[in-house]
Parts: C-alpha cells; structure tokens; sequence
C-alpha cells in the first residue's frame, strides 16, 4: 500500500501547486487515492508480479490524473450503486462512487489485460480564482 | 498518520477514542479489530469518538459500516461522536448519514445509550 500512499501525496501536492481550494484539493487528492486503491486491490489482486502505473499533469485547465493497473479488467456498468438501499449497509463498493462524486470526469479505458482509470478536475480560469 | 484507539469507560459506555486515518492498510483493521473484541467481551455499548479522525476512504467507511452490523447482530450498539467536516461530508454523500445514530455532545451520546 505504499505505492497508494505516494500516489496519493503526489496528487495532493499537484492539486495544491494548481491552487485549489483545501477542500477540492482534499476531494482530488481522495479520489486518486481510490484509484489507486482499486488497481492495486481489485485490479491486480496484491500479486506483486502487476504493476500500477500512475501518470499525473496539470495542462493548464485541467489536473489529469492516469491510473492504470495489469488486472482482470472492470466494466463500470456493472457495479451495484452503493446508495440503492439494498446496497447501502455493504461493507465494500464505495470507491467509484466516491472517484465520479469528486471528479469532474473520469473515463474508463479497457487495458489487455487491466483498466486505465483517467480522473479529470478542471481548473478555474485564473480571472475566476481571483 | 495511523489510526491511535484509546478506550475509556463512562457510565457503562466504551468510548473509543480515535485518532488519525481510517484507511485500507491505515486503520481499518485497527478499529475492526477493537470492535470485534469489545463485542466478543460481551461491551453492547460502543460510542466512536472521531473528532480527531480527519480522513477516512471508502474502506474505512465500510469499516464502519461493518461495526454498526457486527454489533446490531451482538445485540450490541455502535454510535458515532464528534463527526469533523469532512467526515461529516462523506457521510452525507455516501448516505450513511441516514444510517448511524450520530451525536455532538459526550453527555448526551452517553445518556442515549440507556
């Protein structure tokens, strides 16, 4: 889980030099760290032998944030939502839900073999922060 | 920063005081571990102080969410103090808000167990 933890320190450090807000700096920097969280846990299972890869940039208007793992693949249409009631009271099954909840996008790519999380969060125009 | 658990009885009450994060690898398996073994000594009233617990994920919520029914299936009850913002915030977005029974005061907390 190490491998979580920097992902996660090195997306709060970006979300901070772009200027965001403590919350929305907090929200980013969760939202990978869930990512990270899935392609470490649910992608490659702990089997040492994957690897998750993470690519992080800041183009100007957006942070964009890669995560990928070497896993049996995911189809987000198929994950139960987690506030339907007969799901609200799982232990597990959270983690997308809070990804889509903090981002402004997040696309889903099919990796053979893995998936490719891409989280967005666009910036405020530099007039607008002011 | 890890997870700390202090325990503390108060009128027949085992507050947990916690501290730090509840996350997968961070505490999670600290608070399961502390709840399982309170409720497996026969304790049937849990009260989680989470003032100074700042950050909790997906797996610390579902932690939680295995305390409440862990100890409901004990017979047992597990409430929630001293919710900080941000916890407070994803409870309400996850609507666990709606699930646990959620206080501000110590005093009242431990009165409601009665």
């Amino acid at each position: 889980m190490e491998s979580v933890s920097e992902v996660e320190a090195a997306a709060d450090k970006l979300a901070g030099e772009a200027g965001l807000d403590e919350d929305a700096r907090f929200h980013v920097a969760m939202a990978v760290r869930e990512a990270a969280v899935n392609a470490v846990l649910h992608g490659n299972e702990y089997d040492p032998t994957k690897q998750m890869t993470a690519t992080f940039e800041n183009t100007g208007a957006s942070l964009v944030f890669t995560i990928s793992d070497q896993g049996k693949g995911l189809d987000p249409a198929t994950l139960p939502d987690p506030l339907a009631p007969e799901n609200l009271m799982r232990g597990t099954g959270r983690g997308i839900f809070l990804i889509r909840s903090f981002m402004d996008e997040v696309h889903f790519r099919q990796l053979h073999p893995g998936t490719e999380l891409t989280l967005v969060k666009h910036l405020a125009p530099a007039a607008e922060k002011a | 920063m890890a997870l700390t658990i202090a325990s503390r009885e108060v009128d027949g009450v085992t507050v947990l005081d916690l501290s730090g994060r509840i996350t997968l690898g961070e505490g999670s398996v600290q608070l399961r571990d502390a709840i399982r073994e309170l409720i497996g000594k026969g304790q049937k009233n849990i009260l989680l102080n989470l003032g100074d617990v700042n950050y909790i994920d997906s797996s610390g919520l579902g932690e939680l969410v295995s305390a409440f029914t862990t100890a409901k299936n004990q017979a047992a009850e597990v409430k929630l103090l001293n919710l900080t913002k941000k916890v407070h915030d994803l409870l309400q977005l996850t609507k666990l808000y709606t699930v646990f029974d959620i206080k501000d005061d110590e005093a009242s907390a431990i009165a409601s167990f009665k």
